[in-house]
């Protein structure tokens, strides 16, 4: 099924007469728990974008509209999507072409998340068809709105599960004139975080922060970057350089085109692309960061070394693990969650893509979900819990 | 303003319920007495009033959690409340309802520089938060007026906005985690000092519900480094549309400054003559403040000042001192002050996109000659959020009504802009009935079955958010 319009979209989810799997450009497919369904509903009909205010800081674009229309279109106006969102396809192996509703269904962020928020805080309005056909809006296409409760947020990393968004509207941000990335060389994994919550807890505007074990020439290196004018970039590296100085050497590049790839690296986990393993994303207080690392490591114990990138100041830890083994139980006692975004279906049915809740907020998923999508059609699985008994 | 009518076996059992409240909670904890509850009978929107069966206090979350076991084993209905500050009478009571106030959880719990978080009894004021980390260089972002008195309880509930959230965004954007209470009695961590949800983001829906999914009782908040500096620029021009369109230019510049804020000819005089801030006699002035080292400062302003030239300006201050910046600013702050010694005023709230803000504020002198009711401006521009307020006189017969009517006009309009009715003050009682101005019936169905999940009873704070028509029918399921 790909539908053209809303209406048409709807139709097709109010026909269905079992589960259907969602899809954008194809570039995330690998996400979550696998799906069993008949069908495949795709949503590149739904393209275009409707409305665009440079002066408003605001874009409408159809659910199925590609990401690069998208950021094209905003870096003509020297705009862009403040939340950096993830390019899927080096890492998981796929081809096509990311779409916003895709980014938005899956509240996909990158690096300046710790600066400018994650997807869920820039989308301020929905259109969505949920289970039964039935099509919903929320928000709208002002920021400052708390008219009714907010689906917004519930919608953005659902995938899906509560409605097939049709339409989002983004709040959109100036880009920057200019970037400047703040380098520091050679510091264990463990010293990493203190110079990343430092630069952090300074005034000078820090959008990314990241550390990798292992750089592109082999050696651990410590990024932070600042973003925007010219003048103002030049003196916020250089006070930045002076305050971490007593961290290691500091290095300042500024090359458009070596700082750009050096993030992108960063945001699409480039350096577990082609290698085997599972790949792992914990989300935990940025100075827990080295710890997962280390607990992680002692799971293992000599079987493998795990391959670790730090991103959002040591938040974010990427892992890449050998195939099929569960991290959770050796991250108890450190609050935060651990999503498995790539591993065979089998794994990820078993071990299950997103880190299990407590009881309470298990049993109110399932009541929502209920409600939205009462005939389990919706990416049914997608997000459920670890089945074991299935391995 | 219609509400439901209370259930008479609730009232009948007064006394028993007061009677088990009071053997869970301390004694001074439980407040029934018909003086003392009167304090409680009505928020920020004073227009309408109702002394609630009782008013609870709990100290801890293990209490609110005694509390709304009770209540549920009694079907009693409950209305949480901060600090009562709400201007859309989101706390108002009913009379078959306990009040659960959470202003003696007000401690600071926890706090992490590195991590740059802090965690709070959800009674703390928004002030308090800042008051806890500004020492070591640090706030807390979200900046409502009502900061002073308002609890981030209420704040959360609202999602509450203020002056600079154009940089750094509104409650739900600084919102890391909370600790809530179900009707049920059940104790929920949602989120936590690490970001993102694991599953659905709950806790996204629970920011800005108004108090209807469940009682936080303590949250995790990001904190931001305090920037170097901060300076204002006072622009004036002859007409609201040329200093909307100036907000617009600015925007487009790719300049992204802390606050825009506006002020009308009858704004201005008010506070000239409350406050005497030495503001221009102009038909409408801005507030641009932007933040950074003295040099970016002066890049930035310069460009403002660049863009507001294009725009036939009456008058350019930009501020050389820390002085001058109060001098700019106190005007703006005592604005509803200043507005409420000249008359009674009704503050709206709604945002509309900043390209319409000339139309728009075309529309609202029309409406107000139209109704023969003055309409002052004073809002935060930059992203739309208007702050009408109607000036009457609620002495003179049927000027309330008026006055009502009007604002609803107003609201209408925002929505029809492409805006909607309430930007950081909820929706409470007061816009309940205008949901389906911006709304379709499937639209408020969706977000009534996100209350079904949380609160099948439809127990906490009832009457609230959604029009009673579509409501009703699920007290009685």
């Amino acid at each position: 099924m790909r539908p053209v319009c809303e209406s048409e979209l709807a139709e097709a989810i109010a026909s269905a007469r079992s589960g259907i799997r969602i899809r954008g450009g194809g570039t995330r497919q690998g996400l979550g728990n696998p799906v069993e369904a008949e069908s495949c509903l795709d949503t590149t009909g739904l393209s275009g974008i409707r409305l665009y205010e440079p002066g408003a800081l605001t874009l409408i674009a159809g659910a199925g509209t590609p990401l690069d229309e998208v950021e094209s279109a905003l870096a003509a106006h020297g705009q862009q999507l403040p939340f950096e969102p993830i390019d899927h396809r080096g890492l998981l192996g796929s081809a096509g072409e990311p779409t916003v509703g895709a980014a938005a269904a899956c509240n996909l962020s990158g690096p300046r998340r710790i600066q400018a928020g994650a997807c869920r805080d820039s989308l301020i309005g929905v259109r969505f068809i949920d289970g039964t056909g039935t099509v919903t809006k929320s928000g709208g296409r002002v920021m400052k709105n708390v008219t009714g409760y907010d689906l917004v947020k519930l919608l953005a990393g659902s995938f899906g599960t509560l409605g097939v968004v049709s339409e989002v509207t983004f709040r959109v941000l100036p880009a920057p004139e200019t970037r400047a990335v703040l380098l520091i060389d050679g510091l264990s994994l463990e010293m990493a975080v203190a110079p990343l919550s430092s630069a952090l807890g300074s005034p000078w505007g820090v959008s990314g922060a990241a550390h990798t074990p292992s750089g592109l020439d082999g050696h651990p290196v410590t990024m932070i970057r600042v973003e925007g004018s010219a003048d103002s970039v030049a003196y916020r590296s250089e006070r930045l350089r002076d305050h971490l100085a007593e961290f290691g050497d500091v290095r300042v590049e500024t090359d458009p085109l070596a700082t750009a790839a050096g993030w992108r690296w960063v945001r699409d986990a480039e350096s577990f692309h082609g290698r085997p393993g599972d790949v792992w994303k914990v989300s935990v207080r940025p100075t827990d960061g080295p710890r997962v690392v280390r607990s992680v490591r002692l799971s293992l114990a000599d079987v493998a070394e795990p391959s670790v990138l730090l991103d959002w100041g040591g938040g974010l830890v990427w892992l890449c693990v050998p195939e099929d083994h569960d991290i959770r139980p050796s991250l108890r006692g450190i609050s935060g969650h651990a999503t498995l975004v790539r591993a065979a279906p089998a794994t990820r049915r078993k071990i299950g893509a997103f880190h299990p809740e407590p009881e309470p907020l298990v049993r109110m998923a399932r009541s929502l979900r209920a409600r939205f999508d009462p005939r389990n059609i919706l990416n049914p699985g997608i997000m459920a819990g670890p089945r074991p008994e299935n391995g | 303003m219609e509400m439901p009518t209370p259930d008479g076996t609730v009232l009948a059992r007064r006394d028993h319920i007061v009677d088990r409240l009071r053997a869970v909670l301390p004694f001074e904890a439980v407040i029934d007495g018909a003086n003392e509850i009167r304090a409680y009978e009505c928020d920020g929107l004073t227009a309408y009033r109702c002394p609630p069966l009782a008013v609870v206090l709990p100290g801890t979350t293990a209490e609110v959690a005694h509390v709304l076991t009770i209540c549920s084993d009694e079907g009693v209905p409950v209305v949480p409340r901060g600090s009562g500050t709400s201007l859309a009478g989101g706390t108002l009571p009913t009379a078959d309802c306990v009040v659960l106030g959470v202003s003696r959880m007000n401690a600071v719990l926890d706090r992490c520089y590195e991590d740059r978080w802090i965690q709070v009894q959800a009674g703390i004021t928004n002030l308090g938060v800042t008051a806890a980390v500004e020492a070591d260089g640090f706030f807390y972002a979200p900046d409502p007026s009502s900061q002073l008195a308002c609890a981030i309880a209420g704040n959360i509930g609202m999602n509450a906005g203020g002056a600079h959230c154009l940089r750094y965004g509104v409650t739900t954007n600084n919102l890391l985690g909370v600790r809530m209470v179900t009707m049920d009695g059940s104790i929920v961590d949602i989120g936590g000092a690490h970001l993102d949800a694991p599953g659905l983001d709950f806790l996204g829906v629970i920011c800005g519900s108004e108090g209807q999914l469940g009682v936080v009782t303590e949250a995790t908040l990001r904190i931001l480094p305090k920037p170097e500096g901060a300076r204002p620029v006072l622009i004036g021009f002859d007409s609201n549309e040329r200093a909307g369109a100036c907000v617009s230019g600015i925007i487009r510049e790719g300049i992204l400054p802390v606050a825009i804020e506006f002020m009308d000819r009858p704004c201005i005089r008010a506070c000239e003559a409350f406050v005497g801030a030495g503001y221009p006699d102009v038909e409408a002035l801005l507030i641009v403040e932007v933040e950074g080292s003295e040099a970016e400062i002066a890049e930035q302003l310069a460009t403002i000042v660049r863009i507001a030239r294009s725009h036939e300006p009456t008058e350019i201050r930009e501020s050389g001192s820390e002085a001058e910046s109060a001098r700019i600013w106190a005007g703006r702050k005592s604005a509803f002050g200043a507005m409420g010694q000249i008359a009674d005023y009704m503050c709206l709230d709604g945002t509309i996109p900043v390209s319409e803000l000339p139309e728009v504020l075309k529309r609202i002198g029309e409406l107000s000659r139209q109704y023969g009711l003055k309409v002052a401006n004073v809002f935060h521009a930059g992203d739309g959020n208007l702050h009408p307020l109607i000036l009457f006189d609620a002495n003179a017969p049927g000027e309330l009504d008026r006055c009502e009517a009007l604002g609803a006009e107003i609201l209408r309009l925002c929505v029809r802009s492409g805006g909607c009715l309430t930007g950081e003050h909820g929706v409470g009682v007061e816009k309940r009935d205008l949901m389906f101005e911006q709304f379709s019936p499937d639209d408020l169905e969706a977000q009534m079955r996100v209350k079904d999940a949380f609160d099948p009873r439809w127990l906490l704070n009832p009457a609230k958010v959604f029009p009673l028509e579509v409501s009703g029918g699920r007290l009685e399921a």
